[in-house]
């Protein structure tokens, strides 16, 4: 039987690696990318914690963690497809109309 | 031993897939190491228990939405991303400022381990039983936020056909 805390742990990297993502890259396809990097990450502190307390709850709430997701994708996915066809780029450090 | 040894090989896969996904120039090498990563997610909700976890993760995760990050991949020019710089100006700060959020994170989690330092307990449940649960606790003590996902994907699929809509004079 593993611990719960290497779970945890497993989790705190993942979502490190996801926020560098988000920070560093320009292209906003992998920014979404490293958005559903850090869900996972929430999800497997979700269930790791539900079966150290032995209830489900943890797990309905991954569930609707991955619901949230796939929201976010196809909204984010929209979002960048309008972007794509007024701006001609995806890199978010030239959409920067508003930063002048 | 030897779920431990799976789980080293899946944590292992899941964070060097993970890096991989933050620093290949082309986004469909990414999306395909971020299928690799949560794969190994979905392995980790399996040695778990979470079986019905397992399938929304492979089912939702790796058949829709990553499905729908190539195809808008497919969409947007990738030639010209190619040739440019991956990171952005800031990526030296941002490194350090997120390094040390993990540090932060980890020392708590280290340091506080009288609150955090969980024993062990074995989980015995079979794949019938952990499904039949999430489906009870889904039905019963969560109604109304099932109700108000099943709104929020209306709303979500709405949004992402006007935003993606080409404007019509």
């Amino acid at each position: 039987m593993i611990p719960t805390d290497y779970y945890i742990f497993l989790g705190s990297g993942l979502f490190t690696i996801g926020v560098i993502g988000v920070l560093t890259r320009r292209n906003v396809l992998i920014i979404l990318m490293s958005i559903e990097l850090i869900l996972n990450a929430v999800n497997i502190n979700l269930v790791a914690l539900s079966q150290y307390f032995k209830s489900v709850d943890g797990q309905v709430f991954a569930i609707f963690v991955i619901t949230d997701a796939a929201a976010e994708a196809a909204v984010g996915l929209g979002l960048i497809i309008a972007l794509f066809r007024n701006k001609e780029t995806v890199n978010a450090d030239e959409i920067d109309l508003l930063k002048w | 031993m030897l779920e431990l040894i799976t789980f080293i090989i899946l944590s292992v896969l899941a964070l060097v897939s993970a890096i991989l996904v933050i620093t290949r120039r082309n986004a469909v090498h990414s999306a395909i190491w971020l299928v690799v990563t949560l794969f190994a997610v979905g392995g980790i909700f399996l040695l778990q228990h979470a079986e019905f976890l397992f399938a929304v993760q492979i089912i939702l995760y790796v058949g829709g939405i990553m499905v729908l990050f190539l195809f808008v991949v497919m969409l947007v020019d990738i030639d010209v991303a190619l040739r440019q710089a991956r990171f952005a100006r800031q990526w030296p700060v941002a490194l350090v400022t997120s390094i040390l959020l993990l540090g932060i994170i980890g020392f708590a989690l280290y340091n506080h381990s009288q609150g955090l330092n969980l024993p062990s307990r074995p989980m015995i449940s079979a794949p019938a039983q952990n499904t039949q649960a999430v489906g009870m606790a889904l039905y019963q003590n969560y109604m109304l936020p099932v109700e108000i996902a099943s709104v929020l994907l209306l709303v979500a699929m709405v949004g992402a056909v006007i935003m993606a809509k080409r404007k019509l004079e």
